[in-house]
């Protein structure tokens, strides 16, 4: 299931590109001139940076059935001439034999690594930079338009026990081990393109070295946290008759009502199911390249959307299902900055809220202990339930044994 | 104030002990994918 949300999300990152690519091919140049091979057109065009359609030489790989004898002039190059060999390796249609059994120790030429890497130099920084950008503006403006939302009729002096310690502490580790994956992750994305001319070769390489360790053992913390805060709060996370109520006054957000809540209110339900979701998906993308091609996702799960539908539903061609070893790591690669990415702007929002968005929300995380008057009006039947086991609890310590 | 000074505390035990075992596996790209006659220093 994880494997098939990922995936409809990145066919609609990656089909836009494509579209944009088709549009731009729409028409065919004349290569009449050359007999059909590429024109110095193709070659400029090319190295102006210019999407060129290669379909017309795909294919042209030589004819071995009507090859010269050995003995004739060329005939030892068996039908094909040596552009026509490197076109095949390139495109991946050479009839390869390699002494090793690994199937990677076959690609010769990978040419599938161009348009992973344009995405990755483009917009994958791009958009994933503006998408941060853009959450922060926005979250900024609400605070504008907004403010702070206050405790009605100010704080009651008096806590009642919202996280304990064990709980806390979790967060903490899920959190500390999020922001520093966060800030390695993109140091890793834009070093090169970025950092490099600004700071130079060495020292963005030391950076990036530094970089990459603590990205790759802090991901362990992550994961283990993300287990411990999804045991922990998967029950109160369930969906309830209460979130309707939340959801028809958008949780207060809209007008001056709070509506009731238990442990946790819709909101945050989204951001514990998007955190788990997200981040357990991050996570099996993190695998597949902190253990290159052992983990192999992405052309399995490609075959079954394209088995039930669903790319011809949104009007995409069959997706790939052979793919190279590499091509496998660099779909991962993508994958894991684009969850990261969102990731990151809904955590934005959660900081925000758990901050400066809300009086008396940091004391849930800090000190665990909320004031009554918050609670009250952000998570009244969970108040009432707490209250109503302490007057339990007291009861019980009056009444003597018997 | 502690349940943030225990979560990095955590980070940082689970990222050393991590490091450590991964090490011990022979975890890293130079130890699985080249041999003694490819030099990467």
């Amino acid at each position: 299931m994880l494997r098939l949300i990922s995936t409809l999300a990145l066919l609609f990152a990656l089909a836009l590109p494509s579209v944009a690519q088709q549009a731009e091919l729409a028409t065919t140049p004349d290569r009449s001139a050359t007999g059909g091979a590429q024109t110095l057109d193709d070659v400029m065009a090319r190295q102006r940076g210019e999407a060129v359609d290669d379909e017309f030489r795909r294919e042209a790989t030589g004819d071995p059935d009507s090859a010269a004898g050995t003995m004739d002039q060329l005939g030892t190059l068996g039908g094909a001439s040596d552009p026509e060999l490197w076109r095949a390796l390139r495109f991946g249609t050479a009839d390869v034999t390699v002494s090793t059994a690994d199937k990677r120790g076959r690609v010769l030429v990978q040419d599938g690594g161009m348009w992973w890497l344009k995405i990755r130099q483009g917009p994958l920084i791009k958009y994933g930079l503006w998408l941060l950008a853009g959450t922060f503006i926005a979250l900024a403006l609400f605070y504008l338009l907004r403010g702070k939302i206050r405790v009605e009729g100010g704080l009651s002096g008096r806590t009642v026990e919202r996280f304990k310690f064990m709980e806390r502490m979790a967060h903490w580790t899920l959190a500390g081990s999020f922001i520093l994956l966060s800030i390695t992750g993109i140091l890793g994305l834009i070093g090169r393109k970025f950092l490099a001319p600004t700071f130079g070769l060495e020292a963005n390489a030391t950076l990036l070295m530094v970089s990459k360790f603590i990205h790759n053992n802090v991901s362990w913390a992550f994961m283990v946290a993300l287990i411990a805060v999804f045991v922990m709060w998967v029950l109160h996370n369930l969906p309830s008759r209460t979130d309707l109520v939340w959801i028809a006054q958008a949780g207060g957000i809209v007008g001056s009502k709070h509506p009731p809540a238990k442990k946790f209110n819709f909101g945050q339900k989204i951001i514990f199911w998007s955190v788990i979701i997200l981040g357990a998906s991050v996570s099996l993308s993190g695998l597949s390249l902190l253990f290159p091609y052992e983990i192999t996702l992405f052309a399995k799960t490609f075959g079954l959307f394209n088995d039930w539908g669903v790319t011809a539903l949104v009007g995409l061609e069959p997706l790939p299902t052979q793919m190279s070893p590499q091509e496998e790591m660099q779909y991962s690669q993508l994958w894991h900055a684009i969850v990261g990415f969102v990731m990151m702007a809904i955590i934005f929002g959660h900081i925000y809220i758990g901050t400066v968005g809300m009086e008396g929300a940091y004391d849930a995380m800090g000190t665990g202990e909320v004031d009554e008057a918050w609670a009250e009006q952000h998570h009244s039947i969970w108040l009432e339930e707490v209250q109503a086991k302490q007057v339990l609890s007291k009861s019980r310590a009056s009444t003597p044994a018997e | 104030m502690k349940a943030i000074l225990a979560g990095a505390a955590a980070i940082i035990v689970i990222g050393v002990g991590s490091y450590l075992i991964l090490s011990e596996m022979g975890f890293s790209a130079k130890e699985t994918y080249a041999g003694d006659s490819v030099r990467l220093d």
